[in-house]
């Protein structure tokens, strides 16, 4: 259960005018585990989250250096982005559901995979739905716009989204800062359930969802890596100073 | 898989040459105005240069004589009257519109003001035509005559016979048209002063007046500016209102009375009269003029209210 | 009198002032449509519609012929004007962004709005009448179309910038490919938006005379042969309110009429969708 599905090595990344905001990473991505991210405001971790679906790629003047080793090569040297966002995809801050309606939202990734079928569809777009612990409130509503559903309900839908089409890895970018707490909950127990299938990396301000959810807590400060380690041990009894610090709120 | 990669790169560089060619299209139709007015410009370039073409007063078609100083000051004239006009009712709209107008009625109010700009030009020319210049001849201009006519010097301007197809007329009409674009582009910019200034005055006991005329139109200078070029542009290019009201003659015109002709009533009524080649070339160097003008002014308008927006 | 009671005496005669231009603005509206309508419903017959034009002097003639003419030059301009709109503000939106061309071509855009109608009639008739020897409904849908292209461009350009930018991003962690993320996730997003542009760009046009006068010029008779001079509306106004009959002043103020209603309802329906969709 623990062989890396992904080994960073040495990454360093700069916006545009040489800002260099992930520096000299080293850790590796565990299969099925679900690996939180925590650090202060502006340490790096949504820039570094964002290093591994290439999101970078799409602004003027980025530069990565070493590896992301995944599926045997260097994903940061992958040409085939597109292809590889299918395989690592992404969850929000805010929920981002395409104003189109539910049906349709959960078809997209499918439909630019290529599938037509209308049956596989509707077929792939219900398990996924299922998945996401959505079905039940949207199956007599699927041809309703994406927009009617609650905040919470749109997250789940947009991480039904991501997982129609099966995904390796799912990052989530501190997916539910913008829910309230029963929302919280729904989607923390979703994420649980989705380590059987797949490997989550997951973004996170708040410490105790990383506490509650996580396998295993990277720490970063000001862009480097602090500390990675089983997260019963990285709360109960971190290595570094400046980790315990953190942890225990004495900043941040 | 590789294929549907290469297909897909392939169309995403097909898409975006798409869009960057219709996006420089605009670029190059203004560039293709420019030269092609030019072009056909030439031959009256060539026979009566610059300063000789905008400084003649003739006009002539028979002998083959043309200037551009009876259309050009036919149409300042009818712009400026316009302008003076327009400015003071669009400020107090403008008020109006956000200081003063209860909160119910500013939708209606400001589609009305919508609607205003949006009757095409040559509904006001009917509606001048048939309706307000009959009025302006019969009832008011007689009226301003028998005011203003016997005081000295000024009188000169009320004088002649009104028959209300004349340059006050048109004014009219063109400071209405152009109305609805300042009061809405100020309204726009009132609305952007910040309410902690406005506070702060009526903080220390200014009234509803003085915060207007002392807070709210000075921070908007940029905004009112703008919006005064932009209509000045459109009072310069507009033609169909004028084309009705304005009666297309060829002289310097003394009293607001007079009929007279500007730029652009002179290429709607002649440009397909023109029956020899420095005529018609005559007609489009008019064109060329007035699209420098307009351009220009345009050019500054965007700076002041770019600038504003950057504040 | 002391400071204050005259400070209040300005006060509400300026206030009273602005309430007066307020009123004086509204008077112009209802005194204008008013006469147009008065003038115009009179003389709206079945005969207007279904009857071309009679020799100068004689009854019962119709404008049939400049109805047929002023759709199909329009509608020629909506096929050349909006793909072009739409596909221009597209780019400035999302591929040009950064680039200075594509905020210079944005600026140039709005100047270009603003260029007096009757001299893209010039050109037009220098690029296009003129070598081909003569006046046709092309050249007026051409001249029409260069007026919609920048305003439809720069509808486009804000709508499309309204679509929040998590949603593009979101798209592309999916693996969508740039174009496909416009064409499947933005324009749906910028639809409503957009289509107001659209509503708003043809009453701009509806009411155009003077960019026809030299392209399309006029036609007594009906044709439906864009390449042969052709009758509009707004040119027939001109001509039958400026010429020497009495029934040709009833048809052009029926024509006004009718051409006033579709403006003014293009221009409340699109005002209608746009406080729609900021309601949702």
């Amino acid at each position: 259960m623990s062989d890396p599905i992904m080994n960073v090595n040495n990454l360093n990344f700069y916006y545009q005018g040489d800002v260099h905001a992930v520096k000299n990473m080293s850790l590796e991505i565990k299969r099925n585990q679900i690996t939180a991210l925590i650090g202060p405001s502006g340490c790096g971790k949504t820039t570094f989250l964002r290093c591994f679906n290439r999101m970078h790629d799409l602004y003027p003047g980025h530069r990565y250096e070493g590896e992301i080793r995944y599926e045997g090569s260097n994903l940061l040297e992958r040409k085939d982005i597109t292809e590889l966002r299918s395989k690592i995809g992404m969850v929000f801050q805010k929920p981002t559901p395409f104003p189109m309606s539910i049906f349709d939202n959960i078809a997209y990734g499918l439909k630019l995979k290529g599938i037509k079928n209308r049956a596989e569809l509707a077929d792939r777009v219900e398990q996924a739905l299922k998945q996401a612990a959505l079905w039940e409130e949207a199956r007599d509503r699927l041809k309703q716009s994406a927009n009617s559903l609650s905040g919470g309900q749109q997250q789940r839908l947009v991480i039904a989204r991501a997982l129609a089409a099966e995904p390796d890895v799912l990052l989530f970018d501190e997916p539910t800062s913008a829910l309230d707490p029963v929302s919280t909950s729904k989607i923390e127990e979703l994420m649980v359930q989705l380590k059987q299938d797949i490997t989550l990396l997951i973004v996170t301000h708040n410490m105790q969802q990383a506490a509650r959810i996580s396998d295993r807590t990277a720490f970063m400060y000001m862009g480097e890596l602090i500390e990675i380690d089983d997260t019963e041990t990285m709360f109960t009894n971190p290595k570094q100073k400046l980790t315990e610090e953190y942890i225990t709120g004495r900043f941040g | 898989m590789a294929s549907t990669i290469k297909r897909e790169q392939t169309l995403d560089k097909l898409f975006s040459t798409i869009t960057f060619s219709a996006a420089f299209l605009v670029l190059a139709i203004i560039v293709s105005i420019f030269a092609s007015l030019f072009k056909e410009s030439l031959t009256a370039i060539e026979t009566f240069g610059f300063f000789g073409f905008i400084s003649s007063t003739a006009w002539d078609p028979v002998r083959e004589v043309f200037g551009a100083a009876t259309t050009l000051y036919g149409t300042l004239v009818t712009t400026l009257l316009a302008l003076a006009l327009a400015i003071p009712v669009s400020l107090g709209i403008a008020v109006f519109l956000t200081e003063l107008c209860p909160k119910f009625l500013k939708p209606i109010f400001g589609t009305a003001i919508e609607l205003l700009a949006a009757i095409p030009s040559i509904i006001y020319g009917m509606w001048g035509l048939f309706t307000f210049a009959p009025l302006m001849g019969e009832y008011v201009e007689p009226l301003l005559q028998d005011i203003f006519g016997p005081i000295p010097i000024i009188g000169q301007l009320f004088s002649g016979v009104p028959l209300g197809i004349d340059i006050l007329t048109t004014s009219i009409i063109l400071s209405i048209m152009i109305t609805p674009f300042i009061a809405s582009i100020v309204r726009d910019t009132f609305n952007l002063t910040p309410v902690q200034l406005k506070e702060s005055a009526y903080g220390i006991g200014a009234t509803r007046w003085e915060v207007i005329k002392d807070v709210i139109i000075p921070h908007s200078k940029a905004g009112i500016f703008g919006s005064v070029i932009i209509a000045m542009g459109r009072a310069l290019g507009e033609t169909m209102a004028v084309a009705f009201v304005l009666g297309n003659k060829h002289a310097i015109a003394t009293s607001l009375f007079d009929a007279s002709a500007t730029i652009t009533v002179s290429l709607a009524n002649e440009f397909t009269e023109a029956d020899s080649d420095l005529y018609l070339s005559s007609l489009f160097y008019l064109a060329l003029i007035l699209l420098a003008m307009n351009f220009l002014l345009l050019a500054i308008a965007k700076t002041f209210l770019a600038r504003k927006k950057k504040v | 009198m002391t400071e204050i009671a005259k400070r209040k005496i300005i006060n509400t005669f300026a206030l009273s002032l602005a309430c007066a231009a307020a009123a004086l603005g509204l008077f112009w509206l209802i005194f204008i449509l008013a006469d147009v309508l008065r003038h115009g419903i009179a003389f709206i017959t079945p005969e207007l519609f279904l009857n071309e034009a009679a020799p100068p002097g004689m009854e019962g003639g119709g404008l049939k012929h400049a109805f047929i003419g002023q759709l199909l030059i329009t509608f020629f301009a909506v096929l050349i004007g909006i793909p072009l709109g739409i596909l221009g503000g597209t780019y400035l939106a999302e591929y040009g962004r950064h680039p200075w061309l594509g905020r210079f071509i944005s600026t140039l855009s709005d100047i270009m709005i603003s260029v007096p109608s009757i001299v893209i009639g010039t050109f037009v008739y220098a690029i296009f009448v003129k070598p081909i020897g003569h006046f046709s409904g092309y050249a007026g849908a051409l001249a029409l179309a260069i007026i919609m292209i920048p305003v439809v461009l720069r509808t486009t350009e804000e709508m499309i910038a309204l679509v929040p930018w998590e949603i593009r991003e979101a798209a592309f962690a999916l693996g969508a490919p740039y174009y496909k993320v416009i064409l499947q996730v933005v324009y749906r997003g910028a639809a409503t938006g957009i289509f107001t542009g659209i509503l708003l760009a043809i009453a701009r046009i509806a009411g155009e005379t003077a960019p026809l006068l030299f392209t399309s010029f006029n036609n007594m008779f009906l044709t439906t042969n864009m390449n042969e001079p052709m009758p509009s509306l707004t040119v027939t106004i001109y001509q039958y309110a400026m010429g020497p009959y009495d029934d040709w002043h009833e048809m052009a103020w029926a024509a006004s009429f009718v051409i006033t209603l579709f403006i003014l309802g293009l221009t409340i329906l699109g005002r209608i969708i746009i406080r729609w969709k900021y309601k949702h």
